[in-house]
């Protein structure tokens, strides 16, 4: 029992420790406050660095710290102190996290997350603590209005699922020429089910049949099921909104098991990992090519390629848009107050990678779309569409 | 009616799978009665031993196979004896939470940047695919091949455990420890031997399932880990052709669910699948029901 | 009385503590987190710790309880307190109840078979959560829910785990505790000595489920999202993780445990640091690794806290060894 009730006064010791060490934070900034001679401000970032989806997170960083490092970490005087925080794609985790940067870190503004699944409710601690965030990657609507509120102090960098699904399905029949198409979704991803049910809804609606609807979980490898049932279909367009890795995978099986349909998909194929071999004449929707001649494009591939050794993937070039946005607006604004960074970021007008950004009344930006092929190993311009 | 037979080809070649994963798990599991949760992260960890053997240091496929099965088997064993064998005579649940420890490790040092790396990397396969026709349906040369290495492996360990004197020692020990020990067995080794053969096998598959669905990631093993988990209780946990055939029926439920039911309700069919047959058959489909000891 | 008069002070600390602002959000979230947490896994202490019920399917009815109750409170509370506290109950008898559905048929399973079944029904529940929106538009299916009010704060928390803890200690030194205790040391042998085991397992389970749904609901009512995969099986795990380090058979074991697992991982952010974030779940599975094998019968082994130990049987039995179980 003694021992018992040792161990029992050592959990709660290490507990109140750590509760104390994570206060006795705040006294500390308070000194690097009243020196004057560097001003700092905090810039968080929420992406899941470890977990099955960390090379999400890993790109996510990687786009965030190079735009931060191509500012000299400066803006508007103050220097950038930017802090990582994990959700390991959990959504308990990413309240937790985004709490700790809004409240105990007291960072300005938040870069993050990349799943709307931790999007969403970082939104709403960001939103309760009047601290500006911007999702790179989150499509889903609800990230910056729920149920019929808008979140103020959030913004995007990406569309939202209904353009590109949109777009997806119009170009589908209008320059395709598809009559049927299938569609194949992870039904746990909201990023996916958010773009199959809007390109099915708009196919439909300019007239094509939806001829297959089948769905998988995030962790299948074998799609031979489903496929061999969509084989049967003979569909004209095989869409397949997922990201890069799973519709390299899906695009493989599908050829194996003698499907000739058109490959179409959205922004989570720009990676460099897609395995163009399979996906070759494929069709997606994204935010930029890198065939782009204009400055902004070439810069970022140029740099991303010296510093990591890749070319960038739709992560990294959204987080990187993102954070430049977001640099943008502190700078306009200054770096004191977050409601000023709100407003300026609302009224931003710029010149990002992917094209010519400003925000809708919303926070979603108002950008052109691109839509590429997969050809010859590389992606190849086919056309712009404006919302 | 081909459609039929091409899904039920395409349930065996996942049932074989499965069935890779689920001999390993089932012989763990017979000899020390353990849930094995990092038997999963092991076939990963062979997957990638696989691939990286036959592309990066250029060995011969088969060559490539058998260097990953022996290092898994290093793997295992130093598992076994740095994680479990502490716990030979502790409770049996605290070997399992040392083994989802143990998972979780593998999974998360495997995924960072220094060790395999986090992303999802596509795989060359060692050969092209072709696929023949069979009573008009669908075959591919790589669910022959997938076949024909999980029957020859599921003999072979059928001949060990029946014909060898270590295949002899194993039963003995899975039988009963203490009179295995009292009759000169040396338990110890015994078990390491079954981690070593448990992991080389979960290496094959690992490397099988990489060329099947060519691609690997550090955290591949959690899926079909508990799918083959869960193919091996199906069978009657810890009889070697239990999880042969309870993996096979996973393979055509997973399949035939989604084919003919819903993609998106697949899991829930299979699973009520499952719960049913336990009810019926409480120790699984070849297990016997032991007599309750008073 | 030391337990109330315990209870009381922690309250009084935390509450002066962060009126003096010297606990700040986050850490008052992880405090609720960590209690929520607690409440889940003492209903799993009752299941598996107690009644020897190898249970992988905790996560569904914690689950079941965020949904219902969050539901309720989305549509009907609105952040009405009186609504919030049906919801409450709402959640934890719908875990129940269901619980009682699963748990009639599935309970005749023995040790690991039950586990793969439970495991299974886990994860139909998580399928169904993926697909709840056909049904019920207002859970958002896959891609979550939102709009539940942020009712439950420390106060609710706090007081609904000191209450669970109450009747938690009340039923395991109950008849019922000492038949659970009984079934899991050897079921055949309880039943022989006239116990209706089915009753008691079952009792065990829709109980513990019942727990896991209460604290669903004050998760739903504290946290802004509840989405499926906040339930699904490596959730399951983590509650399995709790009450076996906690040590089986004892109640404030997963009590301490759960708020120290879920410090830890929290914690680990502030040790680790920006430089070795990758390192977080590294380093927690070492952790585990290494005290289960430092202490194989769990943190407490078994043993109880004495100040909540009733004192009729708080006199020594035997040579200074207490009923509770050993925790194999």
């Amino acid at each position: 029992m003694k021992r018992g009730t040792a161990v029992v006064w050592a959990l709660l010791l290490v507990a109140s420790l750590v509760l104390t060490s994570g206060c006795a934070k705040k006294p500390a900034e308070q000194p690097g406050a009243q020196q004057p001679q560097e001003k700092i401000i905090k810039i968080g970032m929420i992406a899941p660095l470890t977990g099955d989806v960390k090379t999400f997170g890993e790109s996510t960083k990687n786009g965030f710290l190079l735009a931060l490092e191509e500012t000299g970490n400066q803006v508007a005087g103050y220097k950038i102190e930017p802090v990582m925080g994990d959700d390991r794609n959990d959504p308990t985790e990413a309240v937790n996290v985004a709490t700790k940067l809004c409240t105990q870190d007291k960072v300005k503004a938040i870069v993050g997350s990349v799943a709307s699944k931790c999007s969403i409710p970082v939104s709403e601690v960001c939103e309760a603590n009047k601290v500006v965030q911007i999702s790179p990657t989150s499509t889903n609507p609800r990230v910056t209005v729920d149920l019929g509120r808008r979140k103020t102090y959030v913004f995007r960098a990406c569309f939202i699922d209904p353009f590109q699904g949109k777009v997806g399905a119009k170009f589908a029949l209008d320059t395709l020429k598809a009559k049927t198409a299938a569609v194949l979704f992870d039904q746990g991803n909201d990023y996916v089910i958010g773009l199959a049910n809007f390109f099915k809804d708009a196919f439909t609606a300019g007239g094509g049949k939806i001829v297959a609807w089948e769905a998988y979980t995030k962790d299948d490898a074998d799609f031979s099921a489903v496929l061999t049932k969509i084989a049967q279909k003979k569909p004209d367009i095989l869409y397949l909104p997922d990201y890069y890795n799973k519709v390299s995978l899906i695009g493989k099986q599908a050829r194996e098991k003698g499907i000739k349909a058109t490959f179409m998909g959205g922004d989570g194929w720009d990676s460099s990992e897609l395995d163009f071999a399979t996906m070759e004449g494929g069709y997606f929707t994204n935010h930029y090519s890198a065939e782009d001649p204009r400055p902004e494009v070439k810069a970022w591939v140029d740099k991303y390629q010296k510093k990591y050794g890749s070319t960038p993937d739709a992560l990294a070039t959204l987080a990187y848009d993102a954070t430049k946005l977001l640099l943008k607006a502190i700078e306009n604004a200054g770096p004191d107050d977050s409601t000023k960074i709100r407003d300026a970021m609302q009224k931003l007008q710029m010149d990002t990678v992917s094209g010519k950004i400003s925000f809708d009344e919303n926070g979603d930006p108002i950008k052109p779309a691109v839509i590429l092929q997969v050809s010859g190993g590389k992606q190849k311009y086919i056309a712009t569409v404006t919302p | 009616m081909t459609v039929v037979l091409e899904q039920i080809f395409n349930g065996f070649q996942l049932g074989f799978v499965y069935a890779l994963i689920a001999l390993g798990y089932t012989m763990v599991y017979g000899i020390i009665r353990l849930i094995n949760f990092a038997h999963g992260d092991v076939f990963m960890v062979g997957a990638f031993l696989g691939v990286f053997g036959y592309t990066s240091w250029r060995l011969p496929f088969p060559l490539a196979i058998l260097v990953s099965m022996v290092m898994c088997a290093v793997l295992g064993v130093t598992i076994e004896r740095a994680a479990y064998r502490p716990l030979r005579y502790a409770p049996r649940i605290a070997a399992l939470i040392s083994a989802i420890g143990v998972s979780l490790f593998l999974e998360y040092f495997c995924s960072l940047k220094f060790v395999f790396g986090p992303n999802y990397r596509v795989v060359d396969r060692p050969f092209a695919v072709t696929s023949f026709r069979v009573a008009g349906a669908n075959v591919s040369n790589i669910q022959v091949i997938v076949a024909v290495v999980v029957v020859v492996l599921l003999a072979l360990l059928q001949y060990m455990l029946f014909h060898t004197k270590i295949g002899k020692a194993m039963r003995a020990v899975s039988q009963d420890h203490d009179a295995a020990r009292l009759m000169g067995i040396n338990v110890d080794n015994v078990i390491s031997a079954t981690f070593a053969i448990g992991s080389a096998l979960a290496a094959a598959g690992g490397v099988l399932y990489a060329v099947a669905y060519p691609q690997i990631w550090p955290f591949l093993g959690i899926m079909p880990g508990l799918k083959a988990f869960t193919a091996a209780v199906l069978g009657g946990i810890g009889i070697v052709p239990g999880a042969f055939l309870g993996a096979l029926i996973m393979g055509q439920v997973d399949v035939l669910s989604a084919a003919f039911i819903s993609s998106q309700f697949r899991d829930a069919v299979g699973f009520s699948i499952l719960i049913l047959v336990l009810l019926v058959r409480p120790t699984g489909l070849l297990g016997s029901r032991q007599p309750e000891k008073v | 009385m030391v337990f109330p008069a315990a209870a009381a002070a922690f309250y009084v600390v935390v509450r002066a503590l962060t009126g003096a602002g010297l606990i700040n959000d986050y850490w008052r979230l992880i405090l609720d987190q960590s209690l929520i947490i607690a409440v889940a896994s003492l209903g799993l202490s009752l299941i598996y710790g107690f009644c020897g019920q190898f249970s992988l399917g905790h996560a569904a009815f914690y689950g079941l309880g965020a949904y219902t109750a969050g539901l309720i409170g989305k549509l009907y509370g609105h952040g009405n307190l009186a609504w919030f506290a049906a919801s409450l109950v709402a959640g934890a008898l719908v875990a129940g109840f269901v619980a009682l559905l699963v748990g009639l048929p599935i309970l005749r399973l023995r040790s690991d078979y039950l586990g793969i079944a439970t495991l299974g029904f886990g994860i139909i529940v998580k399928v169904l959560m993926d697909n709840s929106n056909k049904l019920i538009p207002a859970t958002g299916g896959a891609t979550g829910m939102t709009g539940t009010p942020r009712v439950a704060d420390f106060t609710w928390i706090f007081i609904t785990t000191v209450l669970v803890i109450l009747l938690v200690r009340n039923f395991v030194y109950s008849r019922y505790g000492r038949a659970w205790v009984a079934i899991r040391e050897d079921e055949v042998a309880a039943d022989a000595m006239g116990a209706n085991t089915t009753l008691y397992k079952t009792l065990a389970f829709v109980l513990g489920c019942g727990l896991a749904g209460l604290a669903g609901g004050l998760y739903a009512h504290r946290y802004p999202f509840v989405h499926p995969s906040s339930f699904d099986f490596l959730k399951s795990i983590d509650f399995l993780i709790v009450v076996v380090l906690g040590g089986l058979g004892s109640f404030t074991g997963t009590v301490a445990t759960a708020i120290g697992w879920v410090f830890l991982l929290e914690g680990l952010r502030g040790v680790l640091g920006q430089a070795f974030v990758d390192w977080r779940g590294v380093v927690y599975a070492l952790i585990l690794v290494v005290t289960i094998i430092l202490r194989p019968r769990g943190l407490l082994g078994g043993r109880e806290w004495s100040a909540l130990v009733p004192r009729v049987l708080a006199v020594p039995v035997g040579k200074g060894e207490r009923r509770g179980g050993t925790g194999s």
